[in-house]
């Protein structure tokens, strides 16, 4: 197993541990994530601050694990926006045909116009900074990446002698949509969600660094990050940490993602080593 | 292909329109007085009513979105409320450093992607395709702003190689400027390297496949020709397409990364102009964004149709 898909242990054992931490955090942390220590400020690592204490005191690695909790939090949101709204969107779509498909299509022509953090700014100043309405940014550019992509899938589907054989038994669109085209491309959108999972965790990330995220003092790695910057030539473990747990979150759900594609999609395969 | 180039010539005029109506709207919807905001809260109300109507403010909206997209299309744009200078002076300004590094970045991603996809593709499964698969993979998971602050901390801060932020202007001599440009365009450039590597490597492995390619070796032609004549330039196809669309992501990712160097560019401007409520100079900057992404997509799709004549009919 592990010699057969590398990619997808690895992806898996990342993605546990991030969600490991974030469960953790919700009945347990080292410390309270806003607890000021001033005393303690900017300590290394040690018994007492596994990973030491950041400008205020505060202990990193309880603010990693919150920040985990945080980033799932987004990216479980946004990608349910995104996967309920644009994959329904996309069946639809493929089921109607005409006019509708058009319409659709049409649609997220002009929503992938908009370069994703370009929308996120105009979002996030409608309704002013914060974790929600970072969430509701992210999400909304994620409908027509699931629009498109059940689109896609379904119309191979209604090219299925299956889909046809059910229009011929007298079932709806919607009967044959429900049974056979969702079922079929359920695996397909399984993947492109682990993908924009992490795309969801690193659009987080910059708009919190931005300041138009999640705001202080909930910890968000993004934010951070920004924290960072000033108190890195005296510091840089706070600089450091916070980037590691975004680029290991990214890395474990993309590697989790091409695996599951390994599997569940051999078509869409990309050229394995070896 | 004069019917497939007016449909989609079509095509993109809509998007752009629908695209300055959504920019329109959602800048209606936007809480917050932009004179008010000029004037400061002790203003008097007939100086309000005053600079309102001035910037127009008053006028019912559809006539405020002709007025905006005339404007436009007459070549002349609003006044920035914050900067009183014109728009376009503006944003002039700010592309003499976007553009530059948005460039930098897609030559440096290229330079770096194209020899790495071919090295894994001609050594498929062994060391070195691992290798590149492996950096693929990490340069896809680290945030392009992470690395900017990883490399300030170690090219600005310990080693004081490069500055740690700001432009000097291009006045102070195309060395300096370009020489401030250096990390922010290493950090844009290397998520798109990542990118690129993989679909180089993809598009290899599948023309090393191709019919021609095993004609190429019967004719007893020499690795190296085959590689370079005969497979880089049919993988090309694919990999143009990525690079055109990177171009427009690079513009919109430089947001960030200006962000982290303080560099006076477009996604300061926009940024700043947000935060600071001048609509005016927001809705130039996301249209022209737009238009930017819009007409790379269609050059893209015309010069695909160009050499290939089947996508004509797919579209």
């Amino acid at each position: 197993m592990i010699r057969r898909h590398p990619n997808l242990i690895l992806g898996a054992g990342l993605t546990g541990l991030l969600c490991l931490a974030a469960l953790v955090s919700l009945v347990w942390t080292p410390y309270a994530y806003d607890a000021m220590a001033i005393a303690e400020r900017m300590q290394g690592p040690s018994a007492t601050h596994w990973l030491g204490t950041d400008q205020f005191g505060r202990d990193i690695a309880t603010r990693l694990m919150v920040g985990a909790r945080n980033s799932i939090t987004v990216g479980v949101v946004a990608v349910g926006i995104g996967l309920l709204a644009g994959g329904a969107l996309g069946i639809l779509a493929a089921a109607c045909g005409g006019w509708i498909d058009e319409i659709v299509a049409r649609c997220a022509d002009v929503v992938f116009a908009f370069p994703a953090i370009v929308s996120a700014i105009l979002i996030t100043a409608v309704f002013g900074p914060g974790a929600v309405n970072a969430i509701i940014a992210i999400g909304f550019f994620n409908i027509p990446v699931f629009a498109r992509v059940a689109r896609g899938a379904a119309l191979q589907e209604w090219g299925m002698e299956y889909s046809r054989a059910g229009l011929a038994i007298g079932k709806s669109r919607f009967g044959v949509s429900r049974d056979h085209v969702l079922p079929n491309i359920a695996a397909v959108l399984v993947v492109q969600a682990t993908i924009q999972f992490a795309v969801a965790i690193l659009a987080e990330a910059a708009l919190a660094y931005l300041g138009l995220g999640t705001q202080p003092p909930a910890p968000s790695w993004g934010r951070m990050l920004f924290d960072a910057q000033t108190l890195m030539a005296i510091d840089p473990k706070l600089a450091i940490l916070p980037g590691l747990a975004i680029a290991l979150a990214v890395l474990g759900l993309n590697l989790l993602g091409d695996g599951l594609r390994d599997i569940l999609d051999p078509r869409l395969r990309v050229a394995p080593i070896g | 292909m004069l019917a497939f180039l007016a449909r989609r010539s079509l095509v993109l005029l809509a998007t752009l329109f629908a695209a300055s109506l959504a920019i329109f709207l959602v800048l209606e919807v936007l809480p917050g007085d932009p004179a008010l905001l000029i004037l400061g809260l002790e203003a008097r109300d007939d100086t309000l009513a005053a600079l309102r109507s001035q910037m127009g403010l008053d006028r019912p909206a559809p006539e405020r979105y002709l007025a905006w997209i005339g404007g436009l299309l007459a070549g002349s744009s609003g006044i920035s409320h914050t900067y009183s200078v014109p728009v376009f002076e503006l944003i002039g300004a700010r592309l003499a450093v976007t553009v530059p590094l948005a460039a930098i970045a897609l030559v440096l991603s290229t330079v770096l992607a194209v020899p790495l996809g071919m090295l894994a593709a001609t050594r498929r499964g062994r060391m070195g395709d691992y290798g590149v698969m492996g950096f693929s993979q990490v340069g896809m998971a680290i945030p392009n702003f992470w690395f900017a602050i990883l490399s300030i901390l170690l090219f600005a801060v310990t080693l004081r190689w490069f500055p740690a932020s700001g432009f000097p202007g291009w006045q102070a001599g195309a060395g300096a400027a370009l020489w401030a440009l250096v990390l922010p365009a290493f950090s844009l450039a290397l998520p798109e390297a990542a990118i690129l590597a993989r679909v180089t490597r993809a598009s290899v492995l599948e023309t090393l496949g191709a019919d021609y390619v095993r004609t190429a070796r019967a004719k007893g032609l020499g690795e190296r020709r085959i590689l370079w004549g005969h497979v880089l330039r049919n993988a090309l196809i694919p990999m143009t397409t990525i690079l055109g669309l990177q171009f427009a992501f690079l513009v919109a990712g430089s947001i960030v990364v200006e962000a982290v160097f303080a560099l006076p560019g477009l996604g300061r401007l926009i940024f700043q102009a947000v935060s600071q409520r001048d609509l005016v100079v927001v809705r130039d900057v996301v249209l022209l964004l737009v238009a930017v992404v819009v007409v790379v997509n269609f050059a893209v799709d015309i010069a695909y149709a160009m050499i290939d004549p089947r996508a004509r009919r797919a579209a």
